[in-house]
């Protein structure tokens, strides 16, 4: 259940990239900068033009609307972005936000009414998260969640995160450049070369 | 009624004597901008009096064939200018095509109701009212279709991380760009609504002054303005609505990604 399939995936002069993600299990994604990690993402969360073929168990992305899509299978980007004046504007529905998420986030419920414009970076990274569970996604894509969080942060949003998709049963791709993160939260990783190439390695 | 007075070449000297005062103090200033002074002063006059002699024959032959002719070519030219004025316009015929087509849309549909309904002459397409009004009609849209394009497109690239992020939320192209048109759409309306506003207060238009001068009644050259005023309106904002609608749907593939690479920089 909620296996994340990625079959002979190409975009642009890359791939093919074949791999599957089990319902539950997150798969670390390592690599140097530019090698295109986040290229991968945006492709599978069919942001970009590619080939091949990209499942959600036996939903088909290329067979059911791009947004649809983009529900279920929900990419974290590097950096978010807000364009409305209040937070809780970016939100369907702020008050049913889990009270859970947001404290394990540093967050008090107060949080929603706060101007955007005031946010700082981390701030704004963490409610990114909130904003996507909102969504209930299926599987979750996750581009460097803590690169501008401080050590306990991230704890709460790695925490918040693996235990969404433990509950969940969502299969988990997660970016990072510290193996040390990797280590704790990926069951297993690949690497991806400057070429674009993919090759396991570590993973707990 | 009384005609004009004409104009001998020595008098229109005397005005560009004006012009070539100012070249001349660009130059002093530096403002560089004497030779584009000069060039279009040129083209103002060699255009218009080669448009003269076009309308002199038009209006001894007021064939059908003759005027739609007339009408294509300046749709062409304005179709072409609203491309030029844009700093990122989408790449190829489709580009041209998205603003050729709305002006034809818009402008078209409004001077032939003008034309046919509101004057009512005979025959509808007489020449001495087409020509004028569709110029005043193309001319307007131009700009107003000109504008709103540049608007949305420009503002896309800026804010496209934004619009990005909206697309991974799961909103449609369309919501992720809602607000976006909507500046784009009132950036091309405002002018014209500004300008009805103002118009007789602060600004005689130029096509009632032209009546006056050529000795029409104020009255009459003044209920023709309205009647101009209120066309170019709608002109200009239906024109703007179906050039917004196409474009932003140009700005997106089939798969909702938004494709900044349909645009090419000038």
């Amino acid at each position: 259940m909620g296996r994340l399939i990625v079959d002979n995936l190409r975009f642009r002069d890359r791939g093919p990239y074949s791999f599957a993600i089990a319902g539950g299990e997150c798969l670390g994604l390592q690599g140097e900068s530019g090698a295109g990690k986040t290229l991968l993402l945006r492709a599978i969360v069919d942001l970009d033009p590619h080939q091949g073929s990209l499942r959600l168990d036996d939903l088909e992305c290329d067979r059911m609307p791009a947004p649809q899509w983009r529900k279920k299978v929900s990419m974290l980007p590097a950096e978010s972005c807000w364009w409305l004046d209040v937070v809780a504007e970016h939100f369907h529905d702020f008050s049913a936000v889990s009270q859970e998420h947001l404290a394990l986030l540093g967050f008090g419920p107060e949080v929603g009414g706060w101007q955007v414009s005031r946010l700082s970076t981390g701030e704004k990274q963490r409610l990114a998260i909130l904003r996507m569970l909102e969504n209930r996604p299926r599987a979750l894509l996750l581009d460097e969640p803590t690169a501008s969080l401080d050590q306990a942060n991230s704890q709460g949003v790695e925490n918040l995160l693996c235990e969404y998709g433990r509950a969940n049963n969502a299969p988990l791709l997660w970016v990072s450049h510290d193996p040390k993160q990797l280590d704790r939260v990926a069951d297993r990783c690949l690497y991806m070369r400057a070429d674009g190439s993919l090759e396991p390695c570590g993973g707990k | 009624m009384m005609g004009v007075k004409p104009l001998s070449a020595f008098d229109l000297s005397l005005a560009a004597g004006l012009v070539l005062a100012l070249a001349l103090c660009s130059w002093r200033l530096r403002l560089g901008l004497e030779k584009r002074m000069a060039i279009s002063a040129l083209r103002t006059t060699v255009q218009l009096l080669l448009i003269g002699q076009v309308l002199r024959v038009l209006f001894a032959h007021a064939s059908f064939p003759f005027v739609f002719l007339i009408s294509m070519v300046m749709l062409m030219v304005a179709g072409r200018e609203v491309g030029a004025r844009q700093h990122r316009r989408i790449k190829g015929f489709s580009g041209w095509l998205l603003g050729t087509g709305s002006m034809f849309v818009s402008s078209f549909a409004v001077a032939f109701f003008a034309l046919a309904v509101v004057i009512a002459n005979d025959p509808w397409y007489t020449p001495q009212y087409a020509i004028p009004l569709l110029g005043m009609l193309l001319g307007n849209t131009m700009n107003g279709i000109a504008l709103s394009m540049d608007r949305l497109t420009e503002s896309l690239w800026q804010q496209r991380q934004t619009v990005e992020q909206r697309l991974l939320l799961g909103q449609t192209s369309l919501e992720a760009i809602h607000e976006l048109r909507q500046q784009a759409m009132r950036s091309g309306m405002i002018p014209i609504i500004n300008s009805m506003a103002a118009a007789g207060l602060v600004s005689l238009p130029g096509m009632m002054t032209g009546q006056i001068l050529g000795g029409s009644s104020p009255m009459d050259a003044v209920k023709y303005q309205i009647l101009i005023m209120f066309l170019i309106c709608a002109g200009t904002g239906f024109g703007v609505v179906t050039a917004i609608t196409l474009t932003s749907r140009k700005l997106f593939d089939d798969r909702q990604r938004l494709r900044l690479d349909v645009l090419q920089k000038r």
